[in-house]
């Protein structure tokens, strides 16, 4: 399958990039890793008069701690991700994210920004980011802002990146001691969009207590949920197993999935409270808790 | 629409060519170059059929365009035979019955010198996680881990 033609640019500089993006308009698309855009365009259920590859821009895809903050760069690739020792050692949750995210071949290409920026509830990052409380950090005309991953999400396939604005940064605040987090996804088998996928990140307080905790939910909606009754409800309170029962089906119920092939509204719905268990018991699991 | 002037190393060969920016990497191979080892087959990112290295690391070049490869290298099915002797991959997949229809094999073979490319001593499962992008439905899989194992003993064998 061949796209619609379109014209290729490759700016040199963030600065460039904006600009061009400024000047093209409506007709412009970012290319990042591609992996989900170009299957659009081959597709033709998308097209773009003009494609601006953020690709060969230096210096965009870093993944470090600094300033408080784990800094990874808006083309930063999953396979980067799993690849990296600090991410390994101290943040599970991405590794588990990363490594169920399409296929090796596809993490050699696509990027994390793009995970998040393509507006897809169906992709794997967005539940990931909103358990870990996450911003986005946009460059555009204007210059440089700073988005809360609760307001990015703003419908299927939207988020509040404006037209001309490039993904360039996420932003994670490097957790407090005694904290773990896990994602944990259902798929039909490899490369699959999940049938429901729950991310939890903890912080167990001095009791052993839950201090912090972000659920996440991936597929469960229009756009990626962030089920704040269960948090709210586990917040404060030891990870008993009747506490995470009942934040698991608090979760559950703020889905509101819809049925296809990979199931009907009441399995996914489920199978959403059976995963936000599991992910829960193991973020406190790695959290150093019981 | 402007064509692209692109500089590509092709298995160790320097290739120079202006091509349409929709041009996907795995049509100028095959159209082009003329190179038809690498097939297509899903064209939807999913079968790996069209695996080649680029930079070294295994892609899908059904969803890479020609002039997003500018100024890397590329590596297909037919830079493996060196001087007529088989790669040790290649070599495995005869030995072991790797491959049946034979549509999926240059993909598995690419993946498979990626891996042997990180490491010479991968477990069963460090195979099969490799190859997960790769579809084959002749062979379930078992004669195709059995190939990369045999030619990863071979790699080791070879550099004692």
């Amino acid at each position: 399958m061949i796209p619609s033609a379109f014209d290729y640019h490759a700016p040199g500089t963030l600065d460039e990039a904006v600009a061009l993006l400024e000047r093209l308009g409506d007709e412009a698309k970012v290319l990042s890793g591609g992996q989900s855009l170009l299957p659009l365009l081959k597709l033709r259920l998308g097209d773009a008069g003009h494609l601006v590859d953020i690709g060969r821009i230096p210096g965009l895809a870093g993944i470090a701690e600094a300033d408080g903050y784990l800094r990874i760069g808006g083309a930063a690739r999953e396979a980067d991700l799993e690849r990296s020792d600090l991410i390994r050692e101290k943040y599970p949750i991405l590794l588990d994210t990363a490594a169920v995210i399409a296929d090796p071949l596809v993490r050699n290409r696509a990027t994390v920004g793009g995970n998040l920026a393509h507006g897809d509830p169906a992709n794997d990052h967005p539940a990931t980011m909103l358990a870990l409380e996450a911003q986005v950090v946009a460059r555009g005309p204007g210059g440089e802002r700073t988005i809360p991953i609760t307001s990015f999400f703003t419908g299927l396939f939207a988020t509040a990146l404006a037209p001309a604005e490039i993904l360039t940064e996420i932003r994670i605040p490097v957790p407090p001691p005694r904290s773990g987090g896990a994602y944990v996804k259902l798929e039909r088998k490899v490369g699959d969009y999940a049938t429901a996928a729950a991310a939890v990140q903890v912080t167990l307080g001095g009791q052993g207590e839950i201090a912090r905790i972000g659920i996440g939910l991936t597929n469960a909606g229009p756009t990626p949920i962030k089920a704040t009754a269960a948090e709210e409800h586990l917040r404060g309170r030891q990870p008993a197993a009747d506490a995470i029962a009942e934040a698991a089906r608090l979760a559950a119920e703020a889905t509101s999935p819809s049925a296809d092939r990979r199931g009907s509204v009441e399995y996914k719905r489920d199978m959403a409270r059976v995963l936000t268990g599991r992910a829960i018991s193991r973020a406190v699991e790695r959290a150093g808790g019981q | 629409m402007a064509k692209h002037d692109v500089r590509i190393t092709v298995n160790g060969e320097p290739r120079e060519a202006a091509v349409e920016s929709r041009l996907l990497l795995v049509h100028w191979l095959r159209d082009v170059l003329r190179l038809t080892g690498t097939h297509i087959g899903c064209d939807t990112t999913h079968c790996g059929a069209c695996t080649v290295l680029l930079d070294g690391e295994p892609v899908k070049s059904c969803t890479v365009l020609a002039v997003q490869a500018d100024g890397r290298e590329v590596q297909t099915v037919e830079g493996l035979e060196q001087d007529g002797t088989l790669h040790p991959l290649q070599e495995g997949f005869q030995q072991e019955h790797g491959l049946q229809c034979g549509f999926c094999t240059p993909g598995m073979l690419m993946t498979g010198r990626a891996l042997l490319e990180r490491t010479t001593d991968p477990s069963e499962a460090d195979i099969r996680q490799a190859i997960s992008g790769n579809l084959c439905r002749c062979t379930g899989y078992v004669n195709i881990v059995k190939s990369i194992e045999y030619a990863a003993a071979k790699v080791r064998q070879e550099s004692a």
